[in-house]
């Protein structure tokens, strides 16, 4: 697709311009892999530059019993990206009588983003879950499909302000002691809590409220954190 | 070339690549994508009351700064239990409410099983076919806001051109997020969710007033429509009572 300006029209103050596919929609996400736990949180607000469009859109979605994905970036890319990967699993469940590991759905949605690599999802996204070994266990991506395992992961627009605090406050980066002690799900879901506070301080793309997921052997708690609609 | 909105007259003559079949004389026009919306519908407001849903908008689609077409509706009932709103391009609405509404609602008199598309269906399959054609870079330019009131339950979404989609209890495009919305969360805050089919109808009203005020792509003859456990009833348009009189004017 070509878009012509010819001289005439600029003169005439006749714009064509070239359509933007891509929004960035604002809003932060968190997640932190414990021993035998793992929590994935997301914030509610949804925004197109200046305009709060809703104070309740949710980025976390639960792909199976002990598996969530939280996303941040282009929330109709999202939620697309969200349909197809329950698509998937349910037609893997159907096809093996199980439900899919959280590492084969870390590895399943490296593929699809890929597979979009000449027209991506706008999304950041992190995959949350319980591994085969029964540990949590996090996975972040890139838009086109790059991921590692961390030991803590922001994404979205409060990223920058949340992630090096956690790298060193759960992944204790730059410590020269390192404590012996374990992160527990209180200090962990204290951190959460915290993080997004702060972040809707600063961030004006993160507020309105937090929606926690909380995953263990057990199965997945839901919790909501009230955050400030300024 | 104001007129020439879409640069056809060069793509049919001195710049349009010809043909070299020779059976074929017709030069051929590349295929065009919309890129601007050119006959536009400003705001839609809608907001949840007990028992229902009210949506509200002007009837003026304008062409540019033009008041081009002063007397067409830009809220359609789309089956039994739904009406949609549109602001943005009003050709790309006709489209819609031609070929969705055809695939969707026909559907339910062909199937003849007594169950209608809901609210929810409409709203979902409609934010199917927006993101579709954005994803063929050629976008319907549309913000539609789709109410409805199915099985007990009042449902209020909206979508635009990208597929961007979410549901809320007062909802409002274009210029009336600006200035609308905030009146509107917080008349429906204050009445903590209990507001009357016709508190909502008035709420509506005067946002409408204030939009005229303020929009200059707003016009004073408007429609109200109301979504309840009667259907969907689109009221006939209404001129609105505005006052000039300020010594400030």
């Amino acid at each position: 697709m070509t878009t012509h300006i010819s001289p005439q029209m600029a003169s005439s103050g006749t714009q064509h311009g070239k359509f933007e596919p891509y929004v960035n929609n604002g809003g932060t996400t968190l997640a932190i892999p414990g021993k035998d736990f793992v929590i994935a949180a997301g914030d509610t607000r949804l925004s197109t530059g200046y305009s709060i469009h809703t104070r309740q859109s949710s980025k976390v979605f639960q792909l199976t019993d002990k598996c969530v994905i939280v996303t941040a970036g282009m929330q109709s890319d999202a939620s697309t990206l969200h349909k197809t990967m329950h698509a998937r699993l349910v037609h893997y469940e159907h096809a093996h009588g199980k439900q899919m590991s959280t590492e084969a759905i870390g590895q399943m949605l490296s593929n699809m983003l890929y597979g979009r690599r000449f027209f991506p999802y706008y999304t950041f996204n992190l995959v949350a879950g319980i591994d085969s070994k029964g540990q949590g266990v996090v996975y972040g991506y890139d838009a086109i499909g790059s991921y590692q395992s961390v030991e803590v992961g922001a994404m979205g627009t409060g990223q920058s302000l949340i992630q090096p605090l956690l790298d060193n406050q759960v992944a204790y980066k730059n410590h020269q002691l390192v404590p012996s002690k374990e992160l527990d799900l209180e200090r962990a879901l204290s951190l959460v809590k915290d993080s997004f506070t702060s972040a809707g301080e600063r961030d004006i793309y993160t507020g309105d409220s937090v929606e926690i997921a909380i995953i263990t052997q057990e199965g997945i708690k839901y919790e909501t954190l009230q955050l400030k609609q300024d | 070339m104001s007129m020439d909105n879409f640069g056809l007259y060069k793509l049919m003559h001195e710049d349009a690549p010809k043909n070299n079949n020779p059976l074929l004389e017709q030069p051929t026009l590349a295929k065009t994508h919309t890129t601007d919306p050119i006959v536009t519908g400003t705001s839609v407001l809608a907001i949840k009351f007990n028992g229902g849903v009210a949506i509200a908008a002007d009837t003026l689609a304008s062409y540019g700064s033009m008041a081009r077409f002063r007397d067409i509706e830009r809220l359609k009932s789309f089956g039994k239990y739904t009406i949609v709103g549109a602001s943005g391009e009003y050709s790309d609405f006709q489209y819609i409410e031609e070929q969705v509404k055809q695939s969707l609602i026909d559907r339910d008199y062909q199937l003849d099983d007594g169950r209608s598309t809901t609210p929810r269906e409409i709203y979902q399959y409609l934010v199917r076919v927006l993101y579709n054609r954005r994803n063929k870079f050629d976008p319907l330019y549309n913000v539609l806001v789709i109410a409805g009131y199915e099985n007990g339950k009042a449902f209020l979404g909206q979508t635009d051109y990208l597929g961007t989609h979410f549901e809320d209890v007062t909802l409002a495009t274009g210029y009336g997020s600006y200035i609308a919305q905030p009146i509107l969360r917080k008349f429906y805050s204050e009445k903590n969710g209990n507001i009357t089919e016709q508190e909502a109808k008035d709420i509506l009203k005067k946002c409408l007033t204030v939009l005229f005020y303020r929009d200059a792509r707003a016009a004073d003859k408007v429609q109200i429509a109301v979504i309840n456990d009667q259907g969907p009833k689109i009221d006939e348009p209404i001129k609105l009572e505005t006052q000039w009189t300020f010594k400030g004017f």
